[in-house]
């Protein structure tokens, strides 16, 4: 029953939070249930317990390879949550710190759905939650990015449940008794002939089509991805940092387990070969918008564009190539969580992310710029970091399978970001900062509060690429297994 | 059965073109709120016997989209002080005639598509294609919040069309589900178009347009 744990602390904590009377003491809700939620996964992690057999949520090898990372990434931001909100005693905190809890707990019941339904129902809702947490800041500019990923968002979640119900009718139409649970969905396809399936086929690729869509939009695969520089844009950086590492990988597992039931219904040369064409498309978009961004908060956004294509590509590569995305979920999050954060920091110092505003901050906020810099060699793939090894072995993966073209183009689509984000990078940091950015700078502070936590992201993602624990490991090949029959 | 059920689906693609081809925006909305009525009666329709929980999400389906969303979109059309959208992206007899081509087009798709016998004959697949394809169109073919609101209203009224095929088989437990999270989503953009309202003084997202490359 610890895996309701999961879900209902969060949730309840998100109430308390709501009700609680002190504005200065609320936030501290968020580092309890944090550390709530991370003993609760840390023990799912290294005692698992099967799911039971048509129960509509479970701690499967899935979210056991996957959910103890959000766990890490929300405990680290939560501590990064107590000295911001701190720093803007302006804005009332009472909706971000409650929409904060309840989106955990809703990324937690749709990281264990093992129900079609029940997967889109918190999906949509963590979609929700998510927008207050958007326009914290209030701007007008916060307004138009909640207002497009309430749309762009909103059309995608639409998508999603009209794919679902795609799904459900290519399992009646298999002879299923109406059961959306996961494993029955995969168990009606299985040892059945072409001839018995016919009429379930076409249903199939459309609800595959849909559901790719759907939750693409929510992990940010292009063309799917016009609401994310808009909204890690505006967004508070540990808003930015929760959504680039939980949002997005609560959508690839969404993927994932639909991927799961099409290729018992022997689609899997389709998904396979559409979510390596999208994934490399991904690749290449960021790529080439990288090159050119002037914002150094919507550079992130496009870098998480890129790493989506990564997560897909190493998806549809199979095998070693499913391990090395799960293992990519870890490096990429956690990474990330060093970059939003200090990205939050440079901004206040600046008060603009725009590179002609924000110039020098080497000089403003040393240490934030400079682990930012160091944050932005390890998404790039330079080792000794995370993201180095996961990389790596999709690119393997690629080899192994003989196709040259993928690696190829995976490569120079790495090398195009490398030039993209090291461009920006420097631009800000290096410089003389500007009269403005002066007397902004001086107000704002480097505390340990604020330095800590993407300082720990930082060294998160070192360890897990140097000495990547075997339960770890284990836990991904537990999950692969489910890929390999 | 089936002939009376065809008869509704063909009014709610009917209703499609309407909100189309419609310029004053709250014909717009009473289009979306008319269209979500004749599609909550349906599962009564569908049902053989009359069954409580049915009943209940039918009463639930009609109010909501009937008349608790309409009236919180002529509230915000008041407060903004608005009447019709005068340029959009897509101009209406353009926009209809897609819509119109979309109609045929799912006509012709859910040919492909095969049904269940028992469903065969019923116009449910077409129109809820149908449907979406003209929701989506308004959604990115107009230009005021309130049009694009209506237009994913439709959109989501498709997506309740196709569940209906599903209505039989699975819980519905998921069919609340869509209510209540259409009830949230309806909510919070309400609140954000005050907000927008506030912000630029009128509804026109056309205005949001800092944010780009």
């Amino acid at each position: 029953m610890i895996e309701l744990v999961l879900i209902i602390v969060p949730l309840l904590l998100g109430l308390v939070a709501f009700v609680w009377p002190q504005e200065r003491t609320r936030s501290w809700l968020l580092p309890v249930g944090g550390g709530l939620h991370g003993a609760a996964s840390v023990w799912l992690l290294v005692s698992p317990q099967g799911p039971v057999a048509g129960a509509w949520f479970g701690f499967d090898p899935i979210a056991r390879a996957v959910l103890p990372m959000i766990s890490l990434l929300f405990f680290v931001c939560s501590w990064y949550a107590v000295p911001y909100l701190r720093l803007r005693p302006e804005r009332r905190n009472r909706t971000f710190v409650a929409a904060l809890l309840v989106l955990l707990g809703f990324l937690s019941l749709a990281i264990q759905a093992q129900h079609l339904g029940l997967l889109w129902v918190a999906a949509e809702a963590a979609t929700l939650m998510t927008v207050p947490l958007i326009h914290f800041n209030g701007t007008a500019r916060a307004f138009e990015a909640s207002w497009k990923y309430l749309l762009v968002g909103g059309t995608g979640i639409a998508l999603s449940l009209l794919g679902s119900f795609c799904l459900g009718y290519a399992s009646l139409n298999a002879g299923g008794n109406g059961d959306l649970t996961f494993g029955a969905l995969a168990a009606q396809f299985v040892n059945r002939s072409a001839e018995e399936v016919r009429y379930a086929h076409p249903w199939l690729v459309a609800a595959w089509v849909l559901l790719l869509t759907g939750y693409g939009t929510k992990m940010g695969l292009a063309p799917m991805h016009t609401w994310k520089p808009d909204v890690y844009g505006e967004a508070p950086g540990l808003v930015g940092a929760l959504l680039a590492g939980g949002t997005t990988t609560m959508a690839f597992v969404a993927v994932l387990r639909v991927k799961l039931v099409v290729d018992a219904a022997g689609g899997g040369a389709m998904t396979e070969r559409t979510l390596l064409a999208i994934g490399l498309f991904s690749m290449l978009v960021a790529a080439l918008f990288l090159l050119g961004v002037p914002d150094f908060k919507r550079m992130l956004a496009y870098s998480s564009v890129e790493h989506m294509g990564i997560l897909a590509v190493g998806a549809a590569l199979g095998g070693l190539g499913i391990w090395a995305a799960l293992f990519h979920v870890w490096t990429n999050s956690l990474t990330k969580g060093a970059l939003f954060l200090s990205a939050g920091n440079i901004r206040r110092a600046a008060g603009t992310a725009h590179q002609d505003g924000a110039v020098g901050m080497a000089w403003s906020a040393p240490i934030s710029a400079r682990m930012f810099v160091v944050g932005m060699f390890a998404i790039t793939a330079c080792p000794p970091f995370g993201p180095f090894f996961s990389e790596l072995l999709v690119v393997r993966r690629a080899f192994a399978t003989g196709s040259l073209f993928t690696a190829t183009w995976f490569l120079g689509c790495l090398l195009f970001a490398f030039f993209g984000l090291t461009r920006l990078v420097f631009a800000i940091v290096d410089g003389r900062p500007r009269a403005a950015a002066r007397t902004n700078a001086k107000q704002f502070h480097e505390t340990a509060g604020v330095i800590v936590p993407p300082l720990a992201f930082l060294a998160l993602s070192l360890w897990i690429g140097l000495a990547t624990p075997a339960w770890l490991g284990e836990a991904w090949t537990a999950a692969t297994k489910l890929f390999t029959p | 059965m089936t002939n009376t059920l065809n008869l509704f689906i063909g009014l709610a693609m009917g209703l499609n073109l309407l909100a189309l081809a419609s310029s004053r925006l709250p014909s717009v909305i009473r289009a979306a709120a008319v269209q979500g009525m004749v599609l909550g009666i349906l599962p009564l329709l569908l049902e053989h016997e009359f069954n409580w929980l049915v009943g209940v999400v039918a009463v639930g389906t009609m109010a909501v989209k009937g008349f608790v969303i309409p009236h919180l979109l002529r509230r915000a059309l008041r407060a903004a002080n608005i009447d019709r959208e005068v340029r959009p992206l897509i101009p209406y007899v353009p926009s209809l005639l897609l819509g119109a081509a979309a109609t045929i087009g799912a006509v012709a798709l859910s040919g492909a598509l095969p049904l269940r016998p028992e469903q065969a004959g019923s116009l449910l697949v077409p129109g809820s294609f149908a449907t979406v394809v003209a929701g989506f169109l308004m959604l990115v073919g107009r230009t005021k919040a309130i049009s694009q609101v209506c237009g994913y209203l439709i959109l989501e009224n498709g997506i309740y069309l196709f569940g209906l095929l599903l209505i039989n088989s699975t819980p519905l437990l998921v069919e609340t589900g869509i209510l209540l999270d259409l009830t949230v989503a309806v909510f919070v953009i309400g609140i954000i178009m005050d907000r927008i309202q506030k912000e630029f003084d009128s509804l026109d997202s056309n205005k949001l347009t800092t944010l780009r490359e």
